[in-house]
């Protein structure tokens, strides 16, 4: 039913650090090798060894130049995939009910049989979260990897989404964000986390800890303490080393 | 957003094909035989026509009946609904005027005004789009149905009121432009609310996820450039109202009629390529674009 | 809607672990198998390198796997060398092949192979091999990769970053990083960055580009290129001023108060004084007399000199008090130069300073030192270090290299809780590495180990006269402590003929006629040049690599190399090994699939040829060939006795470290993830050069043969005999052109100087290469997945020459050095050192290599730098070919370049332009849409 559930059970998502990602794209491939042997059909490179190779990708990982008032220029990396909106547009414009936001965990997924590759979805997303598969012709998205979450076939400590499994960093947490008691939610409190682009009411699920403060140095003249010169010669110096050693036996 | 032909053809002659269906419809006196066969077969090849190009937009066209399930959510759904209920009444419709010389009058008034409904039904699909500012606006669903009026108007040969509304439409055009380009330059989206890092400074784009295209940039992160803008608005307001409604005010002609009828055809056409290609998606501003 | 949806898919049918080979990190990876496929590969979470995580290289592995740029069978050149026109052989004619060239080699004059290996991870196998065929010509890739970082560790302190240590991720509370190349290390070192940040610890990221790491530190220092050394010895010159200086433990543990020999008419000069048995000198505070430095009991005196003879003889902290303390190195002086406020520069040290001492952590454990000292705790200064290829790949790296050590040790920051800590086989003094052997005799062995570590001049591979005996010249008075060799020289050398001519050279995996060459032009045209008679210059080349490189083209004869998950490899504690700080570890790989190819791993066709050649070590008494492949290389060859290429389940698979060979070794290491690991004792975990507990460990695990505690050189010894030499006060003599350079560079402590290519005027761009984190060198753009994120490189322009140039989105601009031009695109961006240009590196590609369309961007829109990048300095007029390389290490100068950028029309692509060489393996599908068990 593309009608959005009213309540669901857990908001399972992830937060991601943007204080911490190096912008390797580590979650990137390993999120295309997963999803391309899992989940649907596979994710498709068109013209793949020439000059204009397209393939689909769940995630992808941007990168902004921020200049300050004062201060040099400062470069984030910011993965983006599908943010699980609980209000999420790309559901209710969905004409056959092939998008669909599950009531038992909030994940927004696309049941590929009924996908008529309308494109609508991914108009409809404000985040760039919707590819269609340029062979197979239906949206692909992120599962938040529902089917390594509760799959019995791994072992528990595996049971997360392939980017956050491999995230060497480790920017990338998943859980449960409608629990105020989860880890996510408590990191998601501590560091402030914002949802991307509020102002159009998607209420997304996944949330994004914004960086910490950049080249805000302590002033030397705070620091200069640590600098108390102790010779302004080295033969002072040596005058400062005899003393000093001389104290200490 | 991707000018994409399909669209644009399905938007442009199923908009001129329900609005002639409309006037067909609602407008007395009816045509009968063969005039009315003529009128009816041009109105349905045109909507008809139209809603099969919109299919070739699709990645799984067999799929598309699918597509009717989902009514009470999703505009696309309700358009293809009422696009199926408006061809229905008004092909029972027809089949009364041109073969049985008669007006099945509630089945035309209901036609007429569900043809307009699948018009509407067509706009809102874009007017939802809170992603594309120039889309969500109320000249959206105005526009898209007052073209089609027009269209309809033109198309079945009411040369008085065409004349009128034109001119109308015209200034309404403009006017919405204009809004539009407030709209969405109010629009309160923008690298810095797309990125969290707004507070911080300015914001650009520095290196896109990948450095070739993608399904995103292919489809939502097309714009075109503002002076060719510029041009083409000219251009749709010249082909699309004043040259036809200067035609309409010459002698009549039937090839005059024809003539007007084609360009604003071409109008309508510039007029939906611009209406994709100048809107912005927000999803742009995670490419810097 | 009844969406049924199984959230339990099988993933797969089997999980086959080995070690990932996308780049040099080593990582274990769990490949899944399905239908007896490859199916999907991740991290392996028991692994110590990576603990689960991958890169996005290694989750593409699979793609590298399936490539359609692999080789298919061995390959004889049928066209013009270039052209990429090859005939499939048999292996039976490939290898009579190459032992119809080589054999005749090793009977007459084996120097006239140059056999040098790229991004092998086999070094401690193809050196063996090299060293029984009897050529002095082998090196690794080391020399045009990070040679200063490694011989300036190894010399200081025993030991440099990445293989050798790592910083103590888990308590350090600032961490300090210069230059690193974000491939390298990259996810131990993503992980750490992870710890550090989870802690809220602080980074202090030092680079021209703020990219990567830089982009999350905390606080960013876009210095200026080549003039790191100045900066972290002003850091010194405050830290000293302020006596922010870890004096027990430069007493202790360092040559800071050994006695410098102050005799300016001794032979010895600047030399550490030592008493007969050769142990250096120090003042003992006890007695005020001279005591050998590790006397049970002594207590080293900073500051006692010894006045002996008329002569005064100071220790080593005295000369450091002269130099550093020196106006030269204050802030206000070196400001400019870095690119660096003063205020700002006085700000870090006093940050270093007060987390260093005022933040100081201790560990309640008891540890004894080497002089039988118990010591209760292990005091640790939470102030960490990482340097890469950054700060080292400039013509003073070695020196800078040596300068970040001293910041280091001064702060008392190595070995320590919280700072940067060895890994095994590390620390190992420079003393007890092996020394550089070229002693060539026809039909026998070299007389050594090519590559070590040279004290003196004693110890250069040169003849009577003074020439080289390495085709490089490595360990030569060019560069005396090269101790990588000098690949990036090879060719150059070889097709001048200086210092002699060669017959064959061998390569393996190192694609020399592209990015891993200085001026890849000119070494094209070098490969193909041809003599008087028409013969090539070069005449045999035998290249051997899993895929269709640009270098492919230029070789006469291919060996076609397996892919890494086809093959067998042992990352061995011989060579470069993935060890912790805090345990011993090696892996290996193995074939989790069979080629489907007509392929080899190329290390078990070296155990053919070494057998077809009948070379020691390599054929049996009887003749015959002694290993059957690599695999049994690997489990049978003992190094010394009990010794072997894995140091897990030895003998009867209960050994460890020392014993017998194993034939399960490998089943050994399958069963355990492909990897061994035995963990340090808590008591021996820190202070290890000097630690009891962590020596006897040590030697237990056949790391040494006994005990080896030792002092860091803040005094590097080696230095000063070459100046000896230079002052006429040795037997040998560097040529006169190089005396003032030796008096310069060659400064027993750390100096800077400005790198060799700044004198070139007008040229006031520095133009830079990184490495993407989602690209290894070349390999990644035959990678489906990879070349989508780096299809092409921009050369990233700063704000400054942005706006003079009014370079706009989409403009090229042509890019000249002193030696040559490229017309490159553009692009913009802002955190960047304003007098710094730079690109991502090996991005672009020769049409009709790897694979690729002709038309695709990598070839089109794609370049490399290495075009503007000669091998040499501009001439001199003095006839001589001055290398652009370390004097002292011969290390690549690659980061010294510098341009004049000026915008220009926009080409059809990318100059220099060569003309596409013909792919022997065609071009890859149109689509990739794989997905098994579907």
């Amino acid at each position: 039913m593309t009608t959005l559930p009213q309540h669901t059970e857990k908001s399972l998502g992830l937060v991601i650090d943007l204080d911490t990602c190096v912008g390797c794209h580590a979650c990137v491939t390993a999120c295309k090798g997963w999803n391309t042997e899992n989940y649907g059909a596979p994710l498709a490179d068109t013209d793949a060894y020439g000059a204009n190779p397209v393939g689909s990708f769940l995630n992808r990982v941007h990168s902004f130049e921020v200049q300050p008032e004062s201060g040099p220029a400062q470069l984030f990396h910011m993965p983006k995939s599908c943010l699980h909106c609980a209000d999420a547009p790309c559901v209710t414009v969905c004409p056959t009910g092939a998008s669909y936001k599950r009531v038992e965990d909030g994940i927004v997924l696309v049941n590929e049989s009924d996908c008529i590759g309308c494109g609508l979805c991914a108009w409809a997303c404000p985040y760039g979260a919707r590819e269609m598969d340029p062979e197979e012709q239906v949206m692909k998205k992120c599962t938040l990897c529902v089917d390594r979450i509760y799959n019995e076939n791994l072992p528990e400590e595996d049971r997360q989404p392939a980017c956050v499994r491999t995230c060497p960093a480790g920017a990338r947490h998943f859980g449960d964000l409608a629990d105020p008691d989860s880890d996510v939610s408590k990191l998601v409190a501590e560091r402030g986390g914002i949802d991307l682009m509020p102002e159009q009411g998607t209420s997304p699920v996944n949330q994004y800890l914004p960086p910490r403060p950049r080249d805000e140095a302590p002033e030397f003249d705070v620091l200069a303490p640590y600098l108390e010169p102790v010779a302004e010669e080295p033969t002072g110096f040596l005058g400062w080393l005899d003393r000093t050693l001389s104290k200490v036996s | 957003m991707h000018p994409a032909p399909s669209i644009i053809l399905f938007t442009t002659l199923s908009g001129l094909g329900f609005g002639m269906l409309a006037f067909l419809g609602l407008d007395v006196p009816a045509p009968r035989g063969w005039t009315a066969f003529w009128f009816f077969l041009i109105a349905f090849a045109l909507a008809v026509g139209g809603l099969l190009s919109s299919t070739f937009h699709l990645g799984h066209p067999e799929r598309a009946l699918k597509a009717f399930t989902q009514w009470r959510s999703s505009w696309l759904s309700r358009e293809a609904w009422l696009a199926v209920a408006s061809l229905v009444l008004m092909g029972l419709y027809a089949i009364g005027l041109v073969f049985f010389d008669t007006r099945l009058r509630i089945f035309g008034i209901a036609g007429g005004l569900l043809s307009l409904g699948t018009v509407f039904a067509t706009s809102m699909i874009y007017t939802q789009m809170r992603t594309v500012p120039r889309w969500n606006h109320w000249a959206t669903p105005i526009l898209f149905l007052a073209y089609a009026i027009v269209g309809g108007a033109l198309l079945t040969g009411r040369v008085e009121l065409a004349r009128a509304l034109l001119p109308l439409l015209l200034l309404l055009q403009v006017f919405a432009w204009i809004d539009q380009d407030r709209h969405e330059r109010e629009d309160p989206s923008n690298i810095g609310t797309a990125t969290g890092l707004g507070a911080r400074g300015s914001v650009r784009a520095f290196e896109a996820p990948h450095t070739g295209e993608n399904y995103l940039t292919k489809e939502m992160v097309f714009r075109v450039a503002r002076k060719h803008s510029a041009v083409l608005k000219v251009i749709t307001l010249a082909l699309g109202m004043l040259i036809p409604a200067f035609l309409l005010f010459l002698p009549f002609h039937h090839a005059l009629a024809a003539v007007a009828v084609l360009l604003h055809l071409a109008g309508v056409l510039v007029q939906r390529w611009l209406f994709f290609a100048e809107a912005r998606h927000v999803v742009s501003f995670y490419y810097g674009r | 809607m009844n969406v049924v949806l199984n959230t339990s898919p099988k993933v797969s049918d089997e999980v086959r672990k080995t070690t990932c080979y996308m780049c040099a990190c080593r990582c274990g990876i769990n490949v899944h198998m399905k239908d007896g496929q490859v199916a999907y590969i991740e991290g392996n979470k028991d692994h110590p390198v990576n603990k689960g995580v991958l890169c996005a290289k290694g989750s593409s592995g699979i793609m590298q796997h399936l490539s359609p740029a692999r080789l298919r069978a061995p390959m004889k050149r049928v066209g013009p060398r270039g052209s990429g026109e090859f005939e499939e052989i048999s292996w039976e004619e490939a290898l009579e092949t190459a032992v119809s060239w080589l054999k005749p080699l090793r009977e007459t004059d084996q120097s006239k192979l140059a056999f040098f290996t790229g991004r092998d991870q086999s070094q401690s196998f193809t050196s063996f091999w090299a060293q029984s065929f009897g050529t002095p010509n082998y090196a690794a890739h080391g020399g045009f990769c990070s040679v200063n970082m490694a011989a300036a560790g190894i010399y200081t302190m025993g030991g440099a970053f990445w293989e050798f240590g790592q910083p103590d991720w888990d308590r350090t509370k600032l961490f300090m990083i210069f230059g690193v190349a974000e491939d390298h290390d990259s996810n131990p070192i993503k992980m750490g960055l992870g710890k550090l940040k989870a802690r809220g610890a602080k980074v202090i990221g030092v680079n021209p580009i703020r990219t990567g790491y830089n982009a999350v530190a905390d606080e960013w220092v876009g210095i200026t290129p080549g003039t790191d050394g100045l900066f972290i010895l002003s850091l010194v010159h405050c830290l000293m001023k302020a006596g922010r200086i870890d004096l027990d433990y430069l007493a202790r543990f360092t040559d800071a108060p050994c006695l410098v020999n102050g005799d300016p008419a001794s032979d010895e000069h600047g030399l550490i004084l030592t008493n007969e048995a050769g142990k250096k000198l120090v003042i003992d505070r006890r007695t005020g007399k001279p005591e050998a430095y590790d006397t049970p009991g002594v207590q080293p005196d900073l500051s006692g000199s010894y006045r002996h003879a008329g002569v005064s003889h100071r220790p080593v902290l005295h000369h450091m008090a002269e130099k550093y303390l020196s106006d030269e190195f204050a802030p206000e002086t070196v400001a400019a130069k870095v690119g660096i406020d003063a205020k700002r520069i006085r700000a870090i040290a006093a940050d270093l300073a007060r987390v260093a001492f005022d933040e100081a952590i201790e560990l309640d454990r008891e540890w004894t030192d080497f002089r039988g000292e118990k010591h209760s705790k292990m005091v640790g200064r939470p102030v960490a270090f990482h340097a890469m290829r950054g700060i080292s790949a400039h013509s003073n790296g070695f020196q800078t290299c040596r300068a970040l050590h001293l910041l280091q040790i001064i702060l008392g920051s190595v070995e320590v809780p919280g700072g940067f800590r060895f890994k095994p086989p590390y620390p190992k003094a420079a003393t007890i590495h092996p020394k550089p052997h070229g002693k060539v005799t026809p039909g026998k062995p070299l007389d050594g180990p090519h590559l070590g570590f040279t004290h003196g001049p004693d110890d250069l591979l040169i003849h009577e006269d003074g020439t080289p005996k390495r085709i490089d010249k490595a360990f030569s008075w060019d560069n005396p402590m090269s101790s990588h060799g000098l690949m990036h020289m090879l060719i150059s050398n070889a097709h001048a003929g200086d210092p002699y001519k060669i017959d064959t050279m061998m390569l393996y995996m190192a694609n020399m006629s592209w990015n891993s060459s200085m001026n890849t032009s000119g070494v094209m045209k070098m490969l193909t040049d041809t003599d008087e008679s028409g013969e090539y210059v070069i005449p045999r080349i035998i290249y051997s690599d899993a895929y269709s490189s640009e270098m492919v083209a230029y070789a006469d004869l291919i060996l076609p190399d397996t892919t890494y998950l086809e093959r067998h490899d042992c990352i061995s504690l011989l060579d470069r090994p993935i060890c912790e700080a805090e345990a011993a570890a090696d892996a290996i790989r193995w074939p989790v699939v069979e080629p489907d190819r007509d392929v080899r791993g190329f290390q078990s066709v070296l155990c053919d040829l070494g057998g077809r050649l009948g070379l020691p070590g390599f054929t049996n008494e009887d003749g015959s060939t002694k290993y059957k492949d690599y695999a049994d290389y690997i489990q049978n060859h003992e190094r010394k006795p009990g010794i072997g290429p894995l140091a897990g389940w030895r003998g009867n698979g209960d050994e460890h470290g020392r014993g017998g060979a194993n034939p399960n070794q490998i089943e050994k290491y399958i069963e355990n993830g492909s990897f061994w690991i035995s963990h340090i004792p808590e008591d021996a975990e820190f202070y290890k050069p000097w630690n009891s507990a962590y020596q006897d460990w040590a030697v237990e695990l056949g790391l040494f043969d006994a005990p080896s505690p030792y002092l860091f050189t803040l005094w590097c010894e080696p230095l000063r005999r070459f100046q000896l030499a230079a002052e006429g006060k040795h037997r040998l003599s560097p040529p006169e052109h190089l005396k003032a350079r030796y008096a310069e560079t060659m400064d027993p402590l750390p100096v800077w100087y400005p790198p060799f290519s700044d004198i070139d005027e007008g040229y006031d761009v520095h133009a830079l290469t990184q490495r993407p984190m989602a690209m290894y060198h070349s390999w990644g753009s035959q990678n489906a997945w990879l070349r989508q994120i780096h299809g092409r490189n921009p050369l990233y322009v700063p704000t400054k020459i942005w706006k003079a140039n009014r370079f706009e989105e989409g403009d090229w601009a042509k890019v000249t050095s002193p030696h040559g031009e490229i017309t490159v695109p553009v692009a913009h961006m802002a955190a960047l050192n304003e007098n710094t240009v730079w690109t991502w590196n090996a991005i672009g590609k020769r049409k009709g290599a790897w694979a690729l369309e002709e038309d695709a961007p990598e070839a089109t829109k794609g370049f490399l730098l290495n075009h503007i990048i000669h091998e040499l300095l501009p001439p001199k007029g003095d006839g001589l070919r001055w290398a652009n390389s370390d004097p002292v290490t011969g290390q690549a100068a690659w980061f010294d370049l510098r341009v004049k950028i000026e915008k220009t029309t926009a080409p059809v692509e990318a100059q220099p332009a060569h003309p596409a060489q013909k792919s022997p393996v065609g071009h890859g599908p149109a689509t990739v849409k794989r997905k098994l068990g579907a």
